[in-house]
């Protein structure tokens, strides 16, 4: 059997995901970081992007803005202060928040719908 | 119908629509309360994750943060003080504002300036009457707080913590609350955030108590981690309180309303007792009239026979 890890993905105001993956892909400042089962204790800083859970039924994808990831005894928690699954996400609300980001060159908006967005079509 | 029962009636109908009202409000504070709970439950695996991520930070390095580091003589605090918007909810502002008074007189006497900050229109109200300094106030979110209000919140606190204490920043962070203990008992409480006290982190993380905290590997690095995560601490333990506090807050209100129905029941019952005996009299006068008028009759008939 392949050893798996626990993990919960949580955010602010509720527990968004949370079961055993074989390998979890997330992103801090430093670049793409992944963990697999037995990992040295961790504790990062997560950017915005997209995290990518991959597990032995299938590949869960969310849409993570800010927060931390946190390993420890094969237990991993990924929390941000707002975090949605890929298949949660309105792609149509998110393309118009993408484009009104843009109008008004709000960076910090616009990264959260380009975030959400490529959550959803997997391009990362 | 006499003068006396038409005033009874008049009060029971009055006294019925209150009871109405009252126990709508009671009602609706009822089924709130649960809403309320649940989301203090669903915000709870955040709040235990990031105590644990703080509490592995702490103990784990041995970076010094402003946030953390405790002040050898503080000389300014700040006291965030969480009332409700809305009155009839019996004592729950009110002791919530004594509990940060009496907060306060103490902090002086420890010879520290205390700034103050306040959420819910309650609290604004009673400071403003009084024309006690208030540093910033947050009001219309008491009822259902989200994330969002919390991060407003907690901005201006995060940011008076980082500052110097010269430039008028402060030392210490506390924050006065009432904890949702049970639906019957609610209490003021206060608490220190900042700096962090570790006794208080350990007592709420009970899963990190019982083990010896593994050697973190920081990402990017522990102090960038620490910068990262202490904001978001506050942010989430004052989003805890609002939480807690909007509990207690319905609670306190579904209280003060089922004693009002109640009491209006009572009311209702005893107007209603004296209205019986009024109309009753009524009934008695006009029978001991009839009956009086009609032996007068048969005398003056039975004389007039004779």
């Amino acid at each position: 059997m392949a050893a798996e890890l626990h993990v919960e993905l949580v955010a602010a105001d509720r527990s968004v995901w949370s079961g055993e993956a074989t390998l979890v892909i997330a992103r801090t400042p430093s670049g793409d970081i992944g963990v697999m089962p037995g990992h040295q204790p961790l504790l990062g800083v997560l950017q915005s992007g997209p995290v990518t859970i991959k597990t032995k039924d299938g590949v869960v994808v969310a849409a993570v803005h800010g927060g931390f990831i946190s390993f420890a005894d094969d237990k991993l928690s990924l929390l941000a202060e707002i975090a949605e699954l890929a298949d949660e996400i309105d792609v149509e609300r998110a393309e118009r928040a993408l484009e009104r980001a843009k109008a008004e060159a709000d960076a910090a908006a616009e990264r959260r719908a380009d975030v959400r967005l490529k959550a959803v079509t997997g391009v990362h | 119908m006499g003068a006396q029962l038409r005033v009874y009636k008049r009060r029971i109908k009055s006294v019925t629509a209150t009871k109405k009202i009252t126990k709508a409000m009671e009602m609706i504070a009822a089924s709130r309360i649960v809403k309320a709970q649940r989301q203090v439950a669903a915000s709870t695996p955040y709040a235990s994750e990031l105590t644990r991520a703080v509490t592995a930070v702490a103990t784990g390095s041995n970076t010094k943060h402003a946030l953390t580091t405790e002040v050898e003589n503080p000389a300014r605090v700040a006291v965030l003080l969480v009332t409700s918007d809305r009155g009839l909810a019996g004592g729950y502002s009110s002791n919530a504002i004594k509990a940060a008074g009496q907060l306060t007189d103490r902090l002086k006497a420890e010879g520290k300036d205390v700034e103050t900050y306040i959420v819910g229109r309650k609290g604004v109200a009673y400071y403003g009457f009084r024309e006690l300094p208030v540093v910033d106030s947050w009001t219309g979110f008491t009822d259902s707080p989200t994330y969002a209000d919390a991060k407003r919140v907690a901005g201006p606190l995060i940011e008076a913590v980082q500052r110097d204490t010269a430039e008028g920043g402060v030392d210490e962070l506390h924050i006065v609350f009432t904890e949702f203990v049970s639906m019957m008992t609610q209490t003021p409480v206060e608490k220190r955030l900042l700096p962090l006290s570790l006794e208080v982190t350990e007592e709420e993380s009970e899963t990190a108590k019982d083990k010896i905290l593994p050697l973190f590997d920081f990402e990017p690095s522990d102090e960038a981690v620490l910068d990262a995560l202490l904001p978001r601490y506050v942010e989430s333990r004052i989003y805890n309180a609002l939480l807690q506090a909007a509990a207690s807050e319905h609670a306190a209100r579904r209280r003060a309303m089922k004693s009002a129905t109640d009491n209006a029941e009572e009311l209702i019952k005893s107007l209603t007792r004296l209205a019986n005996a009024a109309r009753q009299a009524d009934i008695t006068q006009e029978i001991s009239e009839i009956v009086g008028g009609a032996s007068a009759l048969a005398d003056a008939t039975a004389g007039s026979d004779r």
